[in-house]
């Protein structure tokens, strides 16, 4: 879906008049224009811009989430936050599971997709919807059949024993460390499929001549891959990644329905500990909305600097090749 | 790039066994909805129901309520996705097609605003539909999951949009339409492959939506979605494991067979967003 430049575009609708001066039907175009843009304005001044501006300001109170919003406390539900070790706790879980997820899911994504590629493989629409299935699937549903197979006396310590692997079944879910390995595993197996299709779309903007001209040259499955495919792939790795590193952000609906954050805060993302303190009553007798609001902006800002620096560090030779035009062009003027 | 017909049947029987392992979640939740729970809980691993227990649907529709989750869900998504359908159509016409004045300042901001940090919004949104005065209704529900710009969609629309050709308009202008007849009656029905893919990928996002649901129908049992409902049947019900299964059932197989009859549009959608 290739987008036309704006000044294609502006050729396309924009009869050739003066700038200044607008014809009685652009003036009527231009009327229709923002009628039609009101509906959606509209929604996103009152259901993107409104929350996002109060998702900082409510950070700065303390309050319940009932009655008015009194207590101003400045920094003090920030500074509270960094003194509770539960919040450090749920922080790193999350740091384990984006980086878990990523890693599994973006390699596995790539060799299927590798696999799925290859044109004279038959049945593969088949097996790239099979493949595909688990990221359609409700999450919330997943993990609550997920947190049955791996329960102690689910299906995976079922066949454990059966077989005789294990003795007695492994608690999967109740040992801190293996409940993080669950978390991330499924987390993995949700997210490949979407990878998979990321990849494929990479691969098939490969131009087949390059191809062609390696077979010629007698390039065999593995150098082809090594020497052409992989490093063409090379510009979207960084994007492909950056998108999972994103999705991983958002780890509720699993963690939620797989471990509950359980076992003692072993699993509780960053975004399940938020939603404990604005919804549950659990630590202590009432919501806490000021302080989970200002849980929420350091994970804001953990996400837009997470992407920043991605994105920097994969694009700093483009960046780089950027400014120096710049500067050659500067040069160029004033000579 | 594998040449022997031999590997290629190695390859297919890799990608079929692990395929099989891959989706076995599934096919052991739809086969154990048909269990006896003593069956489920004695029966080891055989996959296959002695004697199927067709009634276990029955008892989740009625008796466990999920046949009001459903109609819940249904009107939740086919709700959400028309919102979103209108206001991106809407949208990306206006953007593909017309110049205006304060077009480029519009999307310059929008495009900022959407990029700075969020917050955890969703304690505002719950706030303020409080303050409409719609919490617990289905419609809080539905206002709070249509929150957001579809930035893909609108996208997709715009581009779509700008590649009619101006003739076109102009033919139906000559015909007497003004802009919003020309819009209904030519445009629209051109777009229908945009509606489609739009609705296809948002109708899933929605039927899986959990925190929104889970937030917004707290004090009202009786308005949960199916991913609500059985987050709360297991927390109720935690040993009736083939209840369980049969609602999950429930839940799944909807979206499961509309993906697989229409996954072209969704997984080329996919694929054209990560390209652009």
């Amino acid at each position: 879906m290739a987008m036309r430049n704006p000044e294609e575009i502006k050729n396309l609708t924009e009869p050739a008049k003066g700038k200044k001066k607008m014809s009685p039907r652009d003036k009527k175009r231009a009327m229709w224009a923002y009628i039609f843009l009101a509906p959606q304005i509209i929604v996103f001044l009152g259901l993107s811009l409104y929350p996002i501006i109060m998702s900082y300001v409510y950070s700065f109170y303390d309050w319940t989430g009932v009655g008015p919003l009194e207590d101003f406390i400045g920094f003090g539900n920030y500074l509270q936050l960094l003194s509770q070790s539960r919040f450090w706790n749920s922080l790193g879980v999350s740091v384990a599971y984006i980086i878990g997820t990523t890693t599994l899911a973006v390699l596995g994504g790539l060799i299927l997709a590798i696999i799925l590629n290859d044109a004279r493989l038959k049945g593969k629409g088949f097996y790239r919807a099979l493949y595909f299935l688990p990221v359609v699937t409700t999450t919330a549903i997943v993990g609550i059949i997920m947190n049955n197979i791996f329960g102690t006396q689910g299906l995976i310590n079922d066949v454990l024993t059966t077989l005789n692997i294990v003795e007695s079944p492994i608690p999967w879910l109740t040992t801190g460390t293996l409940a993080l390995l669950v978390l991330i595993v499924v987390g993995a197996w949700n997210g490949l499929g979407i990878n998979m299709i990321y990849w494929l779309a990479a691969l098939q903007s490969i131009p087949n001549d390059v191809y062609e001209s390696a077979q010629l040259d007698g390039a065999g499955f593995w150098k082809t891959l090594r020497y052409i495919t992989l490093p063409l792939l090379k510009p979207m790795f960084a994007v492909i990644v950056l998108l999972s590193l994103v999705s991983g952000v958002n780890a509720f609906d699993l963690v939620m329905t797989l471990t509950g954050g359980g076992p003692y805060y072993a699993t509780e993302t960053l975004d399940l500990f938020i939603y404990n303190f604005a919804f549950t009553t659990e630590a202590g007798g009432s919501t806490r909305m000021g302080y989970a609001s200002a849980a929420g902006v350091i994970l804001g800002i953990f996400t837009f600097f997470l992407s920043a620096i991605y994105g920097l560090v994969s694009f700093w030779h483009e960046i780089k090749e950027f400014f120096s035009k710049k500067k050659s062009a500067k040069a160029v003027k004033s000579s | 790039m594998i040449t022997t017909k031999r590997a290629r049947m190695i390859m297919h029987v890799l990608l079929m066994g692990f395929g099989l392992i891959w989706v076995y979640p599934f096919i052991w939740m739809v086969l154990s909805s048909l269990k006896h729970n003593t069956e489920f809980l004695a029966g080891g691993i055989n996959p296959f129901p002695e004697d199927p227990q067709w009634s276990n649907y029955p008892d989740a529709w009625v008796n466990a309520d999920f046949g009001a989750y459903f109609l819940n869900t249904v009107i939740f998504t086919v709700s959400v996705v028309a919102i979103v359908i209108i206001l991106s159509s809407l949208t990306g016409y206006v953007l593909g097609r017309v110049t205006f004045p304060g077009k480029t300042f519009i999307l310059v901001a929008a495009a900022v605003i959407m990029f700075l940090p969020h917050g955890y919004t969703i304690i505002p949104l719950f706030q303020l539909v409080n303050q409409l005065g719609i919490t617990d209704s289905l419609l809080g529900v539905i206002v709070a999951e249509s929150a957001g710009a579809h930035v893909l969609f609108i996208l997709m629309f715009t581009a779509f949009y700008a590649r009619i050709p101006k003739e076109l308009e102009e033919a139906s202008e000559i015909d007497g339409s003004g802009f919003l007849r020309t819009y209904l009656q030519v445009m629209l029905p051109l777009s229908m492959p945009i509606v489609a893919t739009t609705a296809i990928m948002q109708f899933i996002w929605t039927w899986s939506s959990f925190l929104i649901p889970l937030v917004f129908t707290v004090n009202r049992p009786d308005l949960r979605t199916l991913a609500v409902g059985m987050q709360n049947f297991v927390g109720t019900y935690s040993s009736d494991y083939v209840g369980m299964a049969a609602g999950a059932t429930i839940s799944l197989l909807p979206v499961m067979i509309i993906f697989i009859i229409m996954q072209r549009y969704f997984i080329d959608g996919i694929a054209g967003a990560v390209k652009n």
